[in-house]
């Protein structure tokens, strides 16, 4: 007699076909999106990313200044969305939700002893608990990954459901750090251990590890969010983190997306880029439709 | 059975590399009596696009770089060339100049890199200067590059035309995209080739083959384009490039000269593509111990 309550063993996750999702993808980078659906493209990847600042040197004035650039990206160019999140570490949180109060856009943290996540559960749950606190609506923990690649899923699994319930109602995005789970069978893995522990959102990576966020490791993922979506009707959103800069990358990522997830997942309910350089990208272009030529770095704010 | 020649495909340099245009797109050259000689990539305005992101993220390495080393570098590419010299004296045959013409041309363009890679650390102590201020400063001007040049290089003159314009602008630590003489751009690609395998960083001469009917408007109005130098002789291309260029203050300049002459070695070519910066330093009052800058 099974018992229901009992793990699934995600030693049976589905294997990756390598070669197959490498030509999936190279299919996604094909297609041609052109003119006034380049332009809803661009203003949609522009509204899904959380504007990130996750670095030692951060300081309340760099908060602050990407907070502003969050609600203007850009006030020359009519007709904007903001971004859906700033990305910041729990001892920002409460500068930066101050900053934004009144705004649509969301404050993210950081959680659980990132970007390592090498300490105590303990630790890592009250990390988790000040960033809500504090006002965070979204947390953004990391996996063990040393447990992970022992093989202790279990361990992994529980950690993740411990954090969901430190969360409260603030949604909870799992960091897998692709970059060091070496394979895609282990990015798979990962992402089913991560859905069936309660995460709101997977995600590709910190952003401190190289590779970070590719297209092939996002189909990977995806794909986990599909089969869970058939199997229990539940929603998972995805967000890729990291390396993806440039305007034509992130419109190839939405093409993906719709192509795997559909017309659902295409807001930023479900859909997340984790960028810091990507918005004058794309800026940039929605400038280049609106004008003409093509735009220069000079006439965008840094951050 | 006789064999059948393979006629080269002639591609672009773009960031180091020398992919074939974005586009797919090529025209056939022909030689005197009609023979095919090649087909030559046409670019569309993605290559150029692609190109000057290649040259924006190449500039501050290049003009960051001590001067020295850019000489070193300059002189490599004049080595190279001279080791290409019978390929570079073939195709401008084949383009239609005289074994005496190809064989002057050559040297000349060799000779003039050799020129410039000399000036490399020489200009700034020649244009930079102390100036006297009645203030207590000090008060001193530097040339410093301009970032990304835009070339339409020059159309009668494929190789030493390219070069003249070239040489100046690097030698001062600019980087540049060229669209290379449209009915004379084999010995531009060759060019491309000697600086591939010549110590030149990828981004910092990218050069393109095309029109100036399709690419003109865009290389004049493209924001992150410092300067344009443009070297032919259509009036009307000539007011659009000021025109289109003013969206974003951009430096247009016409240079219609005749390369082959020696006056066209001169420093003052390489000053047209600097920014003077003026620092007022303060200072103690130096009137009191006498002293003058």
């Amino acid at each position: 007699m099974k018992n229901s309550n009992a793990l699934p063993d995600f030693r049976t996750s589905p294997v990756v076909d390598h070669v197959g999702i490498e030509e999936r993808v190279a299919r996604f980078t094909t297609r041609s999106i052109k003119k006034a659906s380049k332009v809803q493209a661009l203003k949609l990847a522009l509204n899904m990313i959380d504007l990130t600042t996750l670095e030692g040197k951060d300081t309340p004035g760099k908060v602050a200044q990407m907070c502003y650039k969050a609600l203007h990206l850009c006030d020359q160019l009519p007709g904007l969305p903001t971004v859906a999140a700033v990305c910041v570490y729990p001892t920002h949180v409460r500068q930066a939700k101050a900053a934004l109060s009144g705004s649509p856009i969301k404050v993210a943290s950081v959680a659980t002893a990132f970007p390592s996540g090498n300490t105590t559960r303990e630790i890592k749950l009250s990390d988790t608990r000040f960033a809500v606190s504090e006002g965070a609506d979204e947390v953004d923990m990391v996996i063990s990954r040393g447990e992970f690649l022992q093989g202790n899923y279990a361990f992994v699994h529980d950690e993740i459901a411990a954090v969901k319930e430190a969360c409260g109602s603030a949604r909870l995005k799992v960091i897998l750090e692709t970059g060091e789970l070496s394979t895609l069978d282990n990015v798979r893995r990962a992402s089913d251990i991560a859905i069936h522990a309660g995460a709101d959102f997977i995600k590709t990576s910190t952003g401190k590890i190289q590779p970070a966020a590719t297209m092939p490791v996002t189909l990977v993922m995806l794909q986990a969010i599909k089969d869970h979506y058939y199997k229990t009707g539940k929603m998972v959103g995805m967000k890729p983190a990291g390396g993806i800069s440039t305007a034509k990358l992130a419109v190839q990522y939405l093409v993906m997306l719709h192509e795997t997830l559909g017309d659902a997942w295409m807001t930023n309910q479900w859909f997340r880029f984790g960028a810091s350089s990507l918005a004058n990208d794309l800026l940039m272009q929605v400038a280049k439709e609106a004008r003409g030529p093509y735009q220069g770095k000079d006439y965008f704010s840094n951050d | 059975m006789p064999r059948v020649e393979v006629l080269k495909t002639y591609k672009i340099a773009i960031g180091g590399q020398l992919p074939r245009t974005e586009s797919g797109r090529y025209y056939p050259l022909t030689g005197k009596n009609g023979t095919p000689l090649a087909n030559v990539s046409l670019s569309s305005r993605k290559d150029l696009r692609n190109a000057v992101v290649a040259a924006r993220s190449a500039c501050g390495g290049w003009s960051g770089r001590a001067a020295f080393n850019r000489g070193q570098i300059l002189y490599r590419i004049a080595e190279m060339m001279e080791g290409r010299k019978a390929q570079f004296i073939d195709e401008l045959m084949l383009q239609g100049s005289s074994r005496a013409a190809a064989e002057k041309e050559v040297t000349m363009s060799i000779d003039r890199l050799v020129y410039y890679s000399g000036w490399c650390d020489k200009y700034q102590q020649s244009f930079g200067t102390v100036n006297p201020v009645a203030s207590s400063h000090f008060n001193f001007s530097v040339p410093e590059p301009t970032g990304v040049v835009a070339i339409v290089a020059p159309e009668e003159s494929g190789l030493l035309g390219l070069v003249s314009v070239v040489a100046p602008c690097i030698a001062g630590g600019n980087t540049c995209v060229v669209l290379a003489s449209e009915q004379r751009p084999l010995s531009s690609i060759t060019f491309a080739e000697v600086l591939a395998t010549s110590d030149v960083p990828g981004g910092v001469v990218n050069i393109l083959t095309g029109t100036t009917k399709e690419l003109l408007s865009h290389f004049a109005s493209h924001m992150d384009v410092n300067a344009l130098v443009y070297c032919r002789h259509d009036a009307a291309e000539k007011m659009s490039i000021v025109q289109l260029g003013a969206g974003n203050v951009k430096r247009t300049m016409v240079w219609e000269k005749d390369w082959t002459k020696d006056e066209q070695e001169n420093p003052y070519l390489l000053l047209e593509l600097q920014e003077i910066k003026t620092t007022w330093h303060p200072i103690e009052n130096i009137g009191a111990s006498g002293a003058k800058y």
